[in-house]
């Protein structure tokens, strides 16, 4: 068991440790599961003699590696369920980019679960500068647990996509840590559409200094769905930058979502850039959105540090707007609701997993194609 | 030709101390190829007429009637106005992030003509209808209304309604925050929309300026919540001369 010092913070984690028993399990009064449905993650608090793995097709960068030969394999769970799952897998899906390596084409991690409740970590590296786009897809067929850890070398570049989408019935428990290399750049993007219960939990630190992280969000829930995004971003070296941006759009009686956005600028990262943005789009009376910024100043030697947070109706002026120049009230939610998210998917890295995530949000908002082949610009001319 | 009715409409708002009555009795007829200024002072509750025209729901109908061609305005939602051919140039256009220009533009087009134009003769004509307005074909990227000056909103404005072409056009203080080449570019537009779709037009406005580059069939006098008195093009003139003083005492004289 390893207790993280150095200085002691409220934000970041108190326990790291690869052994469950080292984790106190929770109950749900504990700050960082405290708007958690405990009833549906109980399952994952022990150990699961039956569950699955995760696994994904092995490619040109995509193999399937013994645990102990991943390459972030200093990062240690900070969670039971976290620690129970990287405990119960003896194979790691792993992304390996060599050094130098520029690889234009998304990398697609196709995971499967070969049960109906499936533990699996996954491991990113991308070498010294290098330069990768990766997309992980989840597989919302089956109830998963486990984490992402992705290493980048000095002055790598890494745009990154984990997408959940699929039915409303499942539950996701993730942990994704990124650790950026001096001068190394990292985008990561989160879109969460899928699940019945979801927990993602992105944290970032760096490992040299002028290392710059993006983590942006895009979540829709509906029919009682439960989103939680909880992000730990740490700055412990100097003149590094963080931008985090999540959006999300909920509807419907019971749907919840939650945003916490934890930044700690500690005492050595001086010249610090961050900044922390949560925007919320209440389509309606019955969902539920919570939104927590905190961020923790060691140091006031920061170059800029700031948050901001906001949970809003549905403008009703835009709504006139748009059908006072015709537009049916149906389409004119949907542009709507769409144009809220463009800015956060528009830094999606390719653009045909672009193009797939904003029909899937269309879908979502029960646009049908004609419309969204209309608001593309697309129609049976387009080729011509 | 179109013509559009206004018959003793009274429309309220809702305020927290009860429902505020704005338009006190309003009867006014707008046909085709004809062009009607309401010029007021400010709070008489001429944009409120617009507004109500338009179907905005913070209004309340509570007496009279709009019909246009016939057809009972007030019984149709604020998207079925605008395809029955109605359209508002608004003063204080919204910001709809995420939302392109070029999109925008389509999807109002598809939804007001019925069908969606042919990709090819489209973007010809809405390069057409930007360049009378003197619009880089860049805004077209931008995202409706955000981060716009107010010319630009205006000339967004008059953009739309060139590509409509409603039958009745209501220009909602169109000139306001406008400077005098801004206004001169507007007008031009408008006018060619006017001469090109032969649309009736009300033009609601503060000030006599704007009919110096559209002329006017009649001026209405707006006060209180109703047209205290119409004449030719004359009265704007009298309206320069003399402000809106002696209507505002007349109208006070009245109730």
């Amino acid at each position: 068991m390893t207790v993280l010092t150095a200085p002691p913070s409220d934000l970041a984690p108190r326990v790291a440790s690869a052994r469950p028993e080292d984790f106190p399990r929770p109950h749900g009064r504990e700050e960082e599961w405290r708007f958690t449905p405990m009833d549906a993650v109980a399952p994952f608090l022990d150990r699961d003699p039956a569950a699955g793995a995760l696994s994904a097709e092995p490619g040109t960068y995509v193999s399937m590696v013994p645990i102990a030969d991943r390459a972030g394999a200093s990062w240690l769970p900070t969670d039971l369920p976290s620690a129970i799952a990287f405990s119960g897998t003896t194979t790691a899906v792993q992304v390996a980019v060599p050094a130098e390596q520029v690889v234009e084409d998304p990398i697609v991690v196709d995971l499967r679960g070969s049960a109906g409740r499936s533990y699996g970590h996954v491991d990113v590296h991308v070498g010294a500068h290098a330069r990768a786009v990766v997309v992980l897809v989840h597989d919302l067929t089956v109830d998963a647990s486990g984490s992402i850890v992705t290493t980048l070398g000095d002055g790598a570049e890494l745009t990154m996509l984990s997408i959940m989408d699929g039915p409303a019935e499942r539950t996701h428990l993730w942990n994704w840590h990124t650790e950026i290399g001096r001068d190394a750049r990292f985008v990561g993007s989160v879109v969460t559409i899928g699940g019945r219960v979801v927990r993602m939990l992105p944290s970032v630190g760096f490992a040299g200094p002028g290392g710059s992280a993006e983590l942006l969000g895009a979540f829709l829930g509906d029919h009682g769905q439960y989103l939680e995004h909880r992000i730990f971003v740490d700055h412990d070296q100097p003149h590094c930058s963080s931008n985090v941006v999540f959006k999300g759009a909920l509807a419907g009686e019971g749907t919840h979502t939650v945003w916490v956005g934890d930044v700690l600028v500690r005492r050595a990262a001086i010249g610090t850039d961050t900044y922390e943005m949560n925007r919320n789009l209440l389509l309606d009376d019955g969902a539920r959105a919570d939104s927590v910024p905190n961020l923790e100043l060691e140091t006031g030697d920061v170059a800029s540090a700031g948050h901001a947070s906001a949970t809003g109706r549905f403008d009703d002026e835009q709504l006139f707007y748009l059908q006072a120049r015709g537009i049916p009230e149906r389409i004119a939610r949907q542009l709507v609701v769409r144009g809220f998210f463009v800015d956060v998917l528009a830094r999606i890295p390719s653009e045909q997993w672009r193009t797939r995530v904003l029909h899937r949000i269309a879908q979502r908002l029960g646009m049908d194609d004609s419309i969204e082949a209309e608001l593309s610009g697309t129609d049976e001319e387009a080729g011509s | 030709m179109s013509i559009l009715v206004i018959d003793d409409l009274h429309a309220s708002v809702t305020t927290d101390t009860g429902p505020r009555e704005i338009l006190r009795g309003v009867t006014l007829s707008v046909d085709s190829g004809s062009t009607h200024a309401v010029m007021g002072p400010n709070g008489s509750g001429k944009s409120t007429l617009a507004y109500v025209i338009a179907g905005h729901p913070k209004y309340v109908v509570t007496q009279g009637s709009i019909t246009l061609d016939g057809q009972d305005v007030l019984s149709m939602s604020v998207d079925e106005r605008a395809r029955a051919g109605l359209f508002l140039a608004m003063q204080y256009p919204v910001e709809v992030p995420g939302v392109s220009v070029a999109n925008f533009l389509r999807t109002s087009a598809t939804a007001v003509r019925g069908e969606a134009p042919k990709l090819r003769t489209w973007i010809k004509e809405m390069k057409d209808a930007m360049s009378v307005l003197q619009m880089d074909p860049a805004f077209a990227e931008r995202n409706v209304n955000e981060g716009f000056s107010g010319g630009e909103k205006k000339r967004h404005e008059i953009l739309q309604l060139s590509l409509l072409k409603p039958k009745i056009a209501i220009l909602d203080e169109t000139d306001s925050g406008l400077d005098v080449d801004a206004l001169r570019v507007v007008s031009e537009g408008f006018n060619a929309f006017r001469d090109e779709t032969g649309a009736g037009t009300l033009l609601i406005t503060h000030y006599t300026r704007i009919l110096r580059y559209i002329a006017p069939d009649f001026v209405h006098v707006f006060v209180d919540g109703r047209i205290v008195e119409s004449g030719g093009p004359e009265l704007a003139a009298v309206l320069e001369s003399e402000g809106y003083e002696r209507f505002v005492g007349a109208s006070a004289t009245q109730a």
